[in-house]
């Protein structure tokens, strides 16, 4: 019953689509959008037809009683052609006088609405007096009509014995010719017996053979099981060879017939949309119908249709969020396929991107997430923002990349003497350690910002750590040490002795390294002779400063203090 | 369910390949006019040509996308014996006000002594490497060692086919139980009864390639061919387009127990043949998840092939290469297939000299992938997102004087036999 409300949410949002359609065709101005909205409408409707029918069919599993009363509900909302000839009718001053009034009367009986036929009757009784007698007698039959009801009042045999006697009734009054003289009320009698040809005659006011069998059964055999529909659905009598059944009554027929996989099938091939397969499909097979008839791909199918409908919902900018819902409850390959497809959806911005990598994060796609960002970190990258890069190739996890980013930035760095992405790098934390170049790039903006603070004794106890500690690469030794220069040439002697000689040993190590540079830059001796030149100067200049303050540092630590 | 759109291409001449980007907003043609034209999609669905310039000395025949981690990168292959790699140049600003951006060649890749007739990147988990495959029947495979260098591209492997290789397709999969693969495909004309397609597979232990199986059965001369995607499956699936459409799985037997390491052979069987083209079909292209293949042929259509939950495939598509629909029906075609221009005898239909047709999907883009490919959805896309459904119809309920209530039907795919 729980799954029944389920149906019926889907049959209500069906109809509140439909409602929406027929609100913008009427609005539309432009004809041939009107005509596109209304075709909507007209499909919308279909859907919820069948739809109806297998709920009423498959999902509730109406047994035989309520089965007939359910049917009578579907069709009195599906048959809609006769709405307004009704409302003319009963709108008129003076029904029985209306030139369709008969019809109206027939379409109440044939919908088996006996109150309101009833009602309608009473009207004709009143204005020809002549007819009383016919009329109350009629009036009783119709008042009298067994009808299945929904409580527990009464057994199904009950019901058929009670409604075997009205049969007779009725029977006995038309041969007795009680309503000779009105033929209008005898062909109502010849329909309450459930005569085909009375019935056949109001064609028109069935409009189609779904209405037809309903109204076949319901005054021929009202306690018809689900199982016997098949009996009794057939389309000839009602078409009379005139014209062909269509997709839709072929699918209503399949229904009729409980040909499950055949009711899919044909609505895959008639519908334009997989939605509607998809989810009909997965509702059937919550209700462990499919897999009860036994064919090993009962839920096999279910997921193909899911898969397919999803797959299609990620060709969209922004539905494709509701694809991955979809992808979650396919147990076999919806994984994959969601892999398959995150992958490729395109990604215009960043909160798109994150979008999906938090998508992606929850699910443990750990490849596609590392994709993703490589993609972004490139994408940056070759955009010169480096430091959105940076933080893309962290979220990767790319220590190569990151490495890469890291002497960009470096690079920047001695170019142009100073940093951009200053924020990034002050807050990488514990992601600097993804790669050594990148926990280097964060501890040398560190050393300026201590600089830059003026606590020199810190900064320059990093600074020596850089490079004691190998967290510097080579290729930067030179640049630390100048960075040293100011340090050392302060007025107040920031490096401990102890601090001068490492540095001292590390400008050795680095020096003790270009010997055999020089043999590499014989092919460009002017160049390599300017290099050479500049390098000399500078490693003169440190010297010069290192001993200096070695000089100032033992004198300063030497002193006693207070003395 | 297909709706068409014509882009003119302005080549001054036969467009030979048209490939998508891995997300399918950007698009390159190549052609006998020796250029290459990038295209980009704006947000409004419309393509713009952002790049056109000249690549080859000779026709290009063939042009595709490395995956996206590697930035923009091209390859080209064309008849001057010779495979280009390109990278995007991203511009002034000025550039970009105009919409334009440029190209610049990485590098030249020589060693061909004829026509080099496919280049196909290599899935990305095996890094920035390319296959390319000539005339002579060889297939060369280079590798970047360093992918933000893309001038410096190594001959790792030299495989010498025996018969002129007309494409090459590499096994997208990334599974561990399989080892690199490739498909070559040979359009040899010579009366020989000579398999027209062999499989080559790395081999750990030798790090060569070496020839793991030939497609007997395949005689025919073979246009394209292409792996499909693999969905965790432990076999593999491969398209073959030749004199008719055909799709084989290869599922690889137990690997024999003396020479651990040593080739799979594998079980191969034809799950399709198609013949519906009529002619020679062209170009064979699969979406990304592998559940749609589309072909093209010199019957000017291309066709879209979907198997069944019980793996029956069958036809369930069709559209004229000038976009009008089959059969008579009043749909058009909407749909993605940069299928292939292949043919040379289709001077004006498919991709024929100034225009390039292509289809796509009503919503957003087509996926990517070179080609067609990655179209997932290919099939009418779900109704509450955009009136695709324009010429069903189903005039259901709403004003039909007809004694019966339905009067038209639902909707019909031309040859669509669903689920």
């Amino acid at each position: 019953s729980r799954l029944v409300q389920v149906s019926k949410n889907y049959r209500s949002v069906i109809r509140a689509c439909m409602e929406d359609m027929h609100q913008a065709a009427l609005s539309a101005r432009d004809p041939a959008l009107q005509s596109q909205y209304s075709t909507q409408v007209s499909i919308l409707s279909a859907m919820e037809l069948i739809w109806n029918l297998c709920e009423i069919l498959f999902v509730e599993a109406a047994a035989a009683g309520p089965l007939m009363l359910r049917l009578l509900d579907w069709v009195r909302l599906h048959i809609c052609d006769v709405d307004n000839m009704v409302r003319e009718v009963l709108s008129s001053e003076n029904p029985s006088k209306h030139e369709l009034f008969w019809n109206v009367v027939d379409v109440f009986v044939l919908q088996g609405r006996m109150d309101e036929a009833r009602h309608l009757l009473s009207k004709e009784a009143s204005a020809n007096p002549t007819s009383v007698n016919m009329y109350k007698i009629l009036d009783d039959l119709m008042k009298k009509m067994p009808v299945p009801s929904l409580g527990n009042t009464q057994t199904l045999t009950e019901m058929e014995l009670k409604w075997q006697h009205w049969h007779e009734e009725c029977q006995r009054y038309l041969q007795d010719g009680t309503f000779a003289s009105n033929s209008h009320m005898e062909s109502i009698c010849k329909i309450l017996l459930g005569d085909e040809r009375a019935i056949l005659e109001r064609k028109e006011l069935m409009t189609t053979w779904y209405h037809f069998l309903v109204t076949r059964l319901l005054y021929s055999h009202p306690t018809v099981k689900p199982m016997e529909l098949r009996l009794y659905a057939q389309m000839d009598l009602f078409l009379g060879g005139e014209s062909s059944p269509e997709p839709l009554d072929t699918i209503l027929m399949a229904a009729f017939e409980f040909e499950m996989h055949q009711v899919i099938k044909e609505c895959s091939i008639a519908l334009s949309n997989w939605w509607f397969v998809a989810h009909l499909t997965d509702l059937l097979d919550h209700c462990k119908l499919l897999q009860s008839h036994n064919l090993y791909f009962g839920s096999n199918m279910r997921e193909f249709l899911l898969l397919e409908y999803a797959s299609g919902l990620f060709s969209h900018h922004s539905l494709w969020q509701l694809g991955v819902d979809y992808f979650d409850h396919c147990p076999e390959y919806g994984r994959v396929y969601l892999e398959l497809h995150i992958e490729r959806i395109p990604l215009n911005t960043e909160q798109k991107a994150l979008k999906v990598l938090r998508i992606c994060e929850q699910r443990q796609m750990h490849e596609q997430v590392r994709s993703i960002c490589k993609i972004m970190a490139m994408k940056a990258l070759r955009n010169n923002r480096l430091g959105s890069a940076l933080s893309w190739s962290i979220r990767a996890k790319d220590a190569a990349f990151a490495t890469l980013i890291s002497d960009r930035f470096l690079k920047d760095y001695c170019e142009r003497g100073c940093f951009s992405d200053l924020d990034l790098i002050d807050n990488l934390g514990p992601s600097m350690l993804l790669s050594d170049r990148l926990t280097f790039l964060g501890k040398y903006r560190e050393f300026h910002r201590l600089y830059g603070e003026k606590r020199f004794s810190e900064a320059a106890k990093l600074l020596l750590m850089l490079m004691t500690a190998h967290i510097a690469p080579c290729s930067f030794w030179m640049t630390l040490l100048t960075d040293a220069l100011p340090l050392l040439e302060h007025k107040e002697v920031i490096f401990s002795a102890e601090q001068t000689y490492e540095l001292m040993r590390c400008l050795e190590d680095l020096t003790a390294g270009k010997v055999d540079k020089q043999k590499f830059q014989q092919s460009n001796p002017t160049s390599a002779r300017f290099q050479d030149d500049v390098e000399t100067t500078k490693v003169e200049m440190l010297r010069l400063a290192l001993a200096r303050n070695l000089a100032r540092v033992i004198v300063k630590e030497g002193t006693l203090e207070g003395s | 369910m297909f709706v068409a759109r014509s882009i003119a291409a302005d080549h001054r001449d036969l467009i030979h390949d048209v490939s998508f980007d891995f997300h399918g907003r950007r698009m390159a043609t190549c052609s006998s006019d020796q250029s290459v034209k990038v295209w980009d999609k704006s947000e409004n669905g419309d393509w713009h040509c952002t790049a056109s310039w000249k690549t080859h000395s000779g026709s290009v025949w063939r042009v595709t996308w490395a995956h996206p981690e590697f930035g923009q990168v091209l390859a080209s292959c064309s008849f001057d014996r010779t495979a280009a790699v390109w990278e995007e140049i991203v511009g002034e600003s000025n550039d970009k006000l105009r919409g334009q951006s440029h190209w610049v060649k990485r590098t030249t890749l020589v060693d061909s002594r004829t026509s080099v007739t496919d280049v196909k990147f290599a899935p990305k988990h095996m890094g920035l490497m390319l296959a390319t495959c000539s005339a002579d029947g060889v297939v060369r495979i280079y590798e970047a060692p360093d992918v933000m260098n893309l001038s410096q591209w190594s001959l790792q492997h030299e495989i010498s086919c025996k018969l002129s290789c007309s494409c090459i397709s590499w096994n997208p999969s990334s599974s561990r139980a399989h080892s690199p693969m490739i498909a070559v495909g040979s359009d040899d004309n010579s009366p020989n009864i000579l398999a027209k397609v062999q499989i080559y597979e790395y081999n750990e232990n030798t790090r060569k390639y070496a020839k793991a199986e030939a497609l007997m059965t395949v005689t025919d001369p073979v246009h394209d061919i292409a792996f499909a995607p693999n969905l965790g499956r432990s076999f593999h699936i491969l398209a073959v387009a030749t004199k008719d459409v055909r799709i084989f799985t290869l599922k690889p037997l137990r690997k024999e127990l003396t020479s651990s390491g040593g080739l799979t052979k594998f079980e191969i069987h034809i799950v399709a043949q198609f013949d519906n083209h009529n002619s020679q079909v062209w170009r064979v292209s699969w979406n990304i998840t592998g559940t749609v293949l589309a072909s093209s042929g010199d019957d000017g259509c291309v066709r879209l092939w979907k198997a069944n939950y019980m793996d029956n495939w069958k036809c369930t598509g069709i559209l004229k290469g000038n976009g009008s629909p089959v059969n008579g029906n009043s749909q058009q075609g909407i749909f993605n297939a940069s299928l292939g221009s292949a043919n040379t005898s289709l001077q004006n239909s498919l991709n024929g000299s100034s225009a390039s047709r292509y289809f796509f999907p009503p919503l957003d883009s087509p996926r990517a992938g070179s080609r067609w490919s990655s179209h997932a959805q290919l099939l009418p896309p779900p109704p509450l997102i955009e009136h695709s459904c324009d010429a069903d119809t189903a005039n259901l309920q709403y004003a039909h004087p007809r004694r019966r209530c339905v009067s038209r039907p639902l909707n019909l795919l031309p040859e669509n036999e669903g689920v």
